[in-house]
């Protein structure tokens, strides 16, 4: 299986277990620096789609800033942040430009979600006395969920494999692999870390597809996620 | 800020390798994506498959992809070829949902009125179909080329001189507006060429204009 | 339903990928010929290449404007990367002329070599060379990996050499680039050499940062690094040969090896160790390019 096969022996080699960096440890703290990133990244950018979603303002703004957010090379960031925040404080710096990396999808699956529940809907449920803050959290916000998971799901894809970058500044993630291997020429152990990383999406993609069938309301049907 | 005064010329340099160096994935990407968004639009059983096999490709960092290339296509590791592969895949990945989204939102009506006047297929398709299907497939390159321009500063890793240098240079020589040009000459030349896109958009599809 | 087999399609599609890439790994890919034209350049132009380090890249850029003086056109191939990254490329003549460090250069081609000193380290690299490579006379800067300690850390465990880390009583985490885990000095070295058990902490191009802000307590740093004497930093003494000594010396392909010395053994007989730390000072102090640090050493050298 050539460069395959070394791969997967790389992998599952007992020397994963030692060295600086074990692979066990390499996997928590890639997934760690993964969820955490997308975290602080929905508690800015959920309320916020929402509320662009429900008064229909800033949408524009939103739209301007997200894409000005998507064309920020993550690797400057991190290398920019570290430097300027300090070397104690790598794990932030790199922190940062993932999270960066991460609202402009969410951002918009909260407010595309919100814009996209039938104007009927929203009518029938002010008609019958709900307040604006009760047509936001019990109509809009659930029938909005799909696009929301949507955009959470294209996030946490985009920031797992981009945390490969945070290999760079520091002995963290996966990425710590790929840096060595490029350097030492061992393509096997850039393949190998390259596939877990793949794997990682792959797991993370199909806990997101059990997410939405869990939280979606009955009744209301899974639409396509917007991308990014 | 003196630094940036002072390396004006070296900016200018990278800035253009930079843009050459995108230029030719994202108009690949454009032109593989129409025949695989198509594929996955046209026959429903591929298409699961395929979008999340482009999906896929997309999760794949961007860093193992660039190393990873010269062994498997037995190239130099020196060689330009591998970045613009690599980002030619990336662009594909993002682009082929897009063009299959794209051709989904053509009205079967339209479509059925376009064979009704005498269209063949293959006149529909370019005719009818894509130019309805276009300000989607705009939306789409729009992002892969936002998106191209700044994953290919990645390349320095692997030796490919853009605005990525400014970075590890930057990094090592612990020179902060350096890594700052780097950062903020990609967001302008993205956002110039994101805006020259729409630009192009509006000369090509004069009826989307009233919309935007 | 749809989520589902969306699941499904992705395991099916995430085999597909590697039967791909699995596939693609063999040596006759067709692709291969196509690209394969990276044929040496023509006699007159000499392709200059150089690290991914900005001290590497002063002295290539030395080196090429030595050579365009001289009257050759000079292709610059600069920051490449690390030595296992850039090697093949000098053995296949895509890239002619490369600053480089003799004890790292020996030990690349010779992991189990024994030469310490800086001469019987350059007798035993023209051996170890491959035929298609050559290195010219090489000058008396040295850049070499040493390992440091800040002063405080130093009083306060009476250390001097690199043995003397063994009586600490706290736990070493020596700072070095990711590869350093790998080198024959680094973890596994220092344990084999000195008995000194430590443990290994990535910290990329700013291992001396993160020494003096105490993330790492000993510091993989090249010898011509200003900031050893900037940041008042100890070197501990290497008494058992861990790093060879490293002159700087042009690597060169063997084909152009006789016309080009007459360029290059000029620039490295007025290349000092001192003078090396002050390019590098001009290059992160005065943060000038490596253009006109180059020039302006070259014309104080009558070398321009």
């Amino acid at each position: 299986m050539g460069l395959f096969g070394d791969a997967i022996a790389w992998i599952f080699s007992p020397d994963r277990q030692t060295g600086s960096l074990p692979l066990s440890e390499a996997i928590g703290t890639h997934l760690a620096f993964t969820v955490v990133s997308v975290l602080i990244a929905a508690a800015v950018a959920v309320p916020a789609g929402w509320l662009i979603g429900h008064t229909g303002r800033g949408r524009e703004v939103a739209v301007a800033l997200s894409g000005a957010a998507r064309a920020v090379p993550s690797f400057g960031l991190v290398l920019l942040l570290v430097l300027v925040l300090g070397v104690t404080h790598k794990v932030g710096a790199s922190t940062t430009a993932f999270v960066l990396l991460a609202i402009p999808p969410i951002l918009a699956g909260a407010y595309s979600g919100v814009e996209a529940v039938d104007r009927r809907v929203v009518d029938g449920a002010r008609s019958v006395g709900m307040t604006p803050a009760q047509v936001l959290g019990k109509v809009e916000v659930p029938l909005g969920l799909p696009l929301l998971i949507g955009g959470l799901r294209s996030a946490t894809l985009q920031v797992v494999a981009t945390v490969t970058l945070a290999g760079y500044v520091g002995s963290w993630g996966l990425g710590f692999y790929i840096v060595q291997g490029i350097q030492i020429r061992n393509f096997a152990q850039i393949l190998g870390a390259a596939l877990v990383i793949v794997v990682l999406a792959v797991v993370l993609d199909a806990l997101f597809a059990i997410l939405e069938r869990l939280v979606v309301p009955a009744g209301v049907s899974a639409r396509r996620a917007p991308e990014n | 800020m003196t630094w940036v005064l002072n390396n004006l010329d070296l900016i200018g340099r990278l800035t253009v390798e930079h843009l050459r160096q995108s230029a030719i994935p994202i108009m690949l990407g454009l032109a593989l994506s129409i025949p695989a968004g198509w594929f996955a639009f046209r026959f429903r059983l591929t298409r699961g498959l395929l979008l999340t096999f482009v999906g896929l490709l997309y999760t794949i960092p961007s860093l193992a992809l660039f190393a990873l290339l010269p062994p498997l296509l037995g190239i130099s590791f020196l060689s330009e070829v591998n970045l613009v592969v690599a980002l030619t895949i990336y662009a594909v990945a993002i682009m082929t949902r897009f063009v299959a989204d794209a051709l989904a939102s053509v009205e079967p009506s339209v479509r059925q009125a376009a064979v009704a006047v005498g269209y063949g297929a293959w006149q529909r398709f370019w005719r009818v179909d894509l130019p309805l299907a276009g300000p989607v497939v705009l939306a789409g390159l729009r992002v892969t080329a936002v998106s191209t321009i700044s994953l290919a500063t990645v390349g320095i890793l692997i030796g490919i001189d853009n605005l990525g240098y400014l970075f590890t240079n930057g990094y090592q020589r612990q020179i902060v507006p350096e890594i700052l040009a780097g950062v903020v000459a990609v967001v302008v030349i993205a956002l110039i060429v994101d805006g020259l896109l729409v630009l192009a958009g509006r000369a090509l599809m004069p009826w989307t204009r009233k919309g935007s | 339903m749809r989520t589902t087999r969306r699941t499904t399609a992705l395991v099916a599609a995430a085999a597909a990928t590697m039967l791909t890439l699995s596939a693609c790994g063999g040596d006759t890919d067709p692709l291969a010929q196509g690209t394969g034209d990276d044929e040496p350049s023509a006699p007159d132009t000499i392709v200059v290449g150089s690290q991914a380090y900005y001290s590497n890249e002063i002295v290539a850029e030395i080196y090429a404007q030595a050579l365009e003086a001289d009257g050759f056109t000079v292709e610059r191939n600069f920051s490449i990367g690390q030595r296992d990254a850039y090697m093949p490329a000098l053995e296949d003549g895509e890239v002619q002329v490369f600053p480089e460090y003799t004890g790292n250069l020996l030990q690349f081609f010779d992991p189990e070599t024994t030469a310490t000193s800086s001469d019987d380290v350059y007798v035993a690299l023209q051996e170890a060379l491959p035929d298609s490579l050559a290195v010219l006379e090489q000058s008396t800067a040295t850049d070499q990996d040493s390992y440091n300690v800040t002063a405080d850390f130093a009083a306060a465990h009476d250390l001097v050499g690199i043995g003397d880390l063994a009586d600490v009583d706290e736990e070493i985490v020596v700072g070095g680039p990711a590869e350093l885990e790998e080198r024959p000095y680094g973890p596994q070295g220092l344990a084999d050499v000195y008995g000194v058990d430590v443990s290994f902490e990535a910290t990329g191009d700013t291992t001396v940062q993160d020494l003096v802000a105490g993330t790492v307590n000993v510091a993989n740093v090249f010898s011509a690094d200003p900031r050893i004497q900037t940041e008042g930093l100890v070197t501990l003494e290497d008494t058992e040969g861990l790093f060879l000594a490293s002159n700087v010396v042009p690597l060169v392909g063997a084909g152009v090896a006789e016309e080009v010395a007459s360029a290059l053994d000029p620039v490295s007989a007025a290349l000092t160790p001192e003078g090396l730390v002050d390019l590098n000072v001009r290059s992160t102090e005065e943060q000038l390019s490596s253009s006109e640090i180059a020039a302006d050493w070259l014309a104080e050298n009558d070398l321009g």
